[in-house]
């Protein structure tokens, strides 16, 4: 091995050249070159054309769907991960075990089943869209569907990042503030909430990333209404379609640009949480 | 180490070669989205009449999906031998790709159309919102629901048949044509990418008032669903639509199969698979299959694209290019 | 664990739970029933018979296939990306860390839109693949391309962590006593890794087995050639036969229930481990 000598140290371990190997190779294969590809193919298009298609009228309303559904998917899986996460670990019942390997559905499951299954749900005349028409609800084909569709598929992530950190929180803290005569609520918002914060916030971003990615689950709820119900990945499809390269490159790569910031951004934040947790 | 890769290289080429045996002849039939059960229908027919006539198994396979979408996965490598298709468009842009022969129409009778059909209507049960006409798909209240014009050819027929109609009543005043084509657009709750998704949306999800879709669709539809008494209506004017066939050339010529794929198209002519697309609801070529089902297929004012609109080839200028007419009315705010 | 409550306290856990179970009723529970509940709509006999359709029976054995190529590949990947990046340090690590988890977070649509401008036709390479008569899309390779694509994340993330977290103390030594790569890898590493990595390789199956939006650019759905399982559901609602559709999703289901019941076995081992 030909390495420099301030790392040689390091390399007291064979397969380097092996492992790094593999790794860039297929890295490179399947995820870098496709993806260069759509890189030139964007920057084939021109500044000027691209701008004017991002901007345009449909796709920021695309763009716009998206984000608010995963808005509002998001801040449900936030308070349902929350509530899921507290139960799982601090309350001790019949079937619990049961309720914590549900958590794990939507993950395993296609979306497109999860899909499928969600629109006869809330359909006019399903499980649930019976009751809810009567009301004047509607869910299907509407943006509440494309939530729906979204909060469904990212239930996991908010459970999973909060569970561990609350079953390694230290109770003698808890114990103490009780001592002290604060109220349970106090104690949740001034002693577990800060703790278990960073590893919330890291969960949060996940099932928002994750709900900005789904398709197949959304595409059979939220019916091809531009405007409405347009989710900016099924744009891309829909140009693509349309045979408009162009059209579909440009948004995938927004699409990709935003899927970068928010991994670096959630991997900020989980080492934020592991370093807390470190302290904890 | 290296038996356990052996072992799954072994499995591997043990599933590969479990999979379904080749035939000798195969066929890919790349078509539109509605012709799923038509087609089912079609091949074993065509493959008995193969096996009779040259002794050889054939196995044809199908891709369903809007025509345009389907035309674009052939240009991308989707190793098609023929086309089946609702629209020329489609078959002119395989042609734009190097992979049609240019005189496609030629190859076959007809314009190399072995069957034609209409937009026509399907609505629900006792015809509630009282739709007869064109005109009534732009009132309001009324939601209409067919595909995404932009993705599938059969969507491109309702959008020139309404301009169609629209010309007509408003002795040829093409703004107001497009007023009116823009007020049909923007009642369409649901714009689906094929054809057969916009007839689950009006069947399975009942919605809209009126699904606008080929006659053969609303025919068999009407049938399939004959419980929820949907009804079918025929406009006063519709759009002739035909339904082009092609050989893949580039491809055929490949996988050496343009004998049998000729063969299969010309056989769409014969008595027997014209009784067969005439069952499906399809307006058919062959005089006297045509004559022992006109009962089931009304007598209706057809126009041609080459009447109206001056030919395919203004109807993609004008209407369908980037920005176009159909551009500018299908803003659905 | 349970932490002392005082008695006034009592109606808040309660209420917490029975909120818990009601939304996991309402939000799991019921999508999961429905699609058994629709399979099962006209019978057993017709529920047996959609499954046995040949169609469905190739789309069963090509979504088979798919995962059989797919998480071999995977769990070598994920291997030797966590070797290379928890027991190494050299330039670029960031980057190869932020590589692995794209596929995560984007949409699979997009990854069938890079596939299709890489290898399509009109695409980069698509040219010299029709050239040298290579079928990529539209065929097994591009649908397994696309699903190593979408999947790659998986076992690289589980086993990841652990081998972070475990340091390479041990296996320095088993390097101090003479034994080669393969030795150490076989008898220190992987008895240390082997729950989380079967862990990573049963998420990854559940994914590959479900994957839709990226194979739904690449498959072409040709029915009975490369139409996977999940296409096939989608093909059978689009045939206006929604029961078969509904089998079909139920044996997807079957199989992300089985992944989950070995995935909370292994997990019960691992934390006895």
């Amino acid at each position: 091995m030909t390495a420099a000598a301030p790392i040689r140290a390091k390399r007291v371990l064979p397969g380097f050249t092996l492992s790094l190997g593999t790794t860039l190779l297929y890295l490179t294969v399947v995820i870098l070159i496709p993806v260069l590809a759509l890189v030139l193919k964007g920057a084939d298009i021109g500044p000027q054309r691209f701008w004017a298609i991002v901007t345009s009228a449909r796709a920021l309303a695309a763009f716009q769907v998206t984000l608010t559904a995963a808005l509002i998917a998001t801040l449900f899986n936030a308070l349902y991960g929350l509530l899921m996460a507290w139960v799982l670990v601090r309350y001790e019942f019949p079937g619990r075990r049961l309720l914590d390997a549900l958590m794990d559905i939507p993950f395993a499951l296609p979306t497109a089943v999860a899909g499928l299954s969600l629109t006869a749900l809330f359909s006019a005349n399903g499980w649930f869209g019976q009751f809810l028409a009567p009301l004047g609800l509607a869910p299907v084909y509407t943006i509440w569907g494309v939530a729906i569709a979204m909060a469904f598929t990212s239930v996991p992530f908010v459970v999973r990042t909060v569970q561990p950190v609350l079953e390694d929180l230290d109770p003698a803290y808890e114990q103490a503030a009780r001592t002290l005569g604060a109220s349970d609520w106090a104690i949740f918002r001034r002693v577990v909430f800060p703790q278990i914060l960073p590893a919330f916030l890291a969960g949060v971003t996940i099932s928002f990333a994750r709900s900005l990615g789904e398709f197949g689950a959304i595409v059979f709820i939220a019916g091809n209404l531009p405007f409405k119900t347009e989710i900016a990945s099924l744009l891309a499809f829909i140009r693509l379609e349309e045979y408009d390269y162009q059209g579909a490159a440009a948004i995938a790569l927004v699409l990709l640009m935003f899927a970068v910031v928010l991994l670096v951004i959630s991997n900020r934040l989980q080492a934020w949480a592991a370093r807390y947790r470190g302290q904890a | 180490m290296k038996r356990s890769i052996f072992r799954v290289a072994a499995l591997v080429a043990g599933l590969t070669a479990a999979a379904p045996a080749l035939a000798q002849d195969s066929l890919l039939n790349v078509s539109y989205d509605v012709a799923r059960e038509l087609f089912e229908d079609l091949n074993p027919k065509f493959i008995a009449q193969w096996k009779a006539d040259k002794g050889r198994d054939l196995t044809i396979d199908q891709s369903h999906g809007g025509s345009s979408r389907q035309a674009r996965a052939i240009l991308e490598g989707l190793a098609a031998d023929v086309v089946t298709f609702n629209q020329e468009t489609d078959i002119d842009a395989l042609v734009e790709g190097g992979l049609v022969d240019q005189n496609w129409r030629e190859a076959f009778p007809n314009g190399a159309s072995p069957y034609y059909s209409l937009p026509a209507f399907l609505v629900r049960k006792g015809n509630p919102k009282g739709i007869q006409d064109w005109g009534d798909l732009a009132k309001e209240g009324v939601q209409p629901v067919f595909p995404n014009p932009k993705t599938s050819g059969n969507a491109r027929y309702t959008y020139l048949a309404a301009y169609a109609w629209g010309l007509n009543e408003f002795g040829g005043d093409h703004a107001k044509t497009q007023e009116f084509v823009k007020n049909l657009l923007s009642n369409v709750p649901v714009f689906d990418t094929g054809g057969r998704a916009a007839t689950q949306t009006f069947a399975e999800r009942e919605i809209g008032d009126v699904l606008v879709t080929f006659e053969a669709e609303t025919g068999g539809i009407a049938a399939e669903y004959a419980d929820k008494g949907f009804e079918r209506v025929t406009p006063s004017i519709s759009l002739f639509s035909a339904f082009p066939v092609a050989v893949v050339a580039e491809y055929a010529k490949k996988k050496g199969s343009e004998e049998v794929a000729t063969a299969y198209l010309n056989w769409l002519y014969s008595p027997e698979a014209q009784k067969a697309l005439a069952e499906h609801y399809y307006r058919v070529t062959d005089k006297d299959v045509a004559a022992d089902y006109a009962d089931k297929l009304p007598e209706v004012k057809l126009v041609t694209v080459d009447e109206i609109f001056g030919g395919w080839a203004k109807v993609r200028a004008e209407h369908l290019a980037d920005g176009g007419i159909l551009d500018q009315v299908f803003v659905n705010r | 664990m349970s932490i002392a409550h005082h008695k006034e306290s009592r109606l808040v856990p309660r209420l917490l739970i029975g909120l818990a179970v009601a939304l996991t009723l309402l939000m799991v529970v019921a999508p999961l029933a429905f699609i058994f509940w629709s399979a099962f709509s006209r019978g057993w006999n017709v529920y047996v018979s959609n499954i046995l359709h040949p169609v469905t029976l190739h789309a069963i054995w090509l979504t088979t296939l798919v995962a059989l190529i797919v998480v071999p590949l995977n769990v070598a990947f994920g291997v030797a990306a966590a070797w290379a990046v928890a027991r190494f340090k050299f330039p670029g690590r960031g980057l190869v860390l932020t590589a692995i988890e794209i596929p995560f977070s984007v949409s699979p649509i997009i990854a069938g839109i890079c596939y299709l401008l890489l290898y399509g036709r009109q695409g980069l390479l698509g040219p010299w693949l029709m050239e040298h008569e290579m079928q990529v899309l539209f065929a097994l390779p591009g649908i397994v391309l696309v699903t190593m694509f979408v999947t790659s994340p998986f076992v690289a993330r589980e086993v990841l962590p652990l081998m972070q977290a475990q340091g390479s103390e041990q296996e320095q030594a088993a390097v101090t006593l003479g034994a080669n790569g393969w030795q150490i890898f076989r008898r220190v590493t992987l008895p240390n890794i082997r729950w989380a990595l079967l862990y990573g390789a049963v998420l990854c199956t559940a994914r590959a087995v479900g994957e839709f939006g990226g194979v739904s650019v690449v498959s072409g759905n040709i029915r009975g050639q490369t139409n996977t399982l999940p296409l096939h559901v989608e093909l059978l609602f689009n045939d206006l036969n929604a029961v078969g559709a509904f089998a079909a999703a139920s044996t997807l289901t079957v199989i992300a229930l089985v992944a989950l019941v070995v995935k909370s076995v292994l997990e019960s081992r691992r934390h006895q481990a």
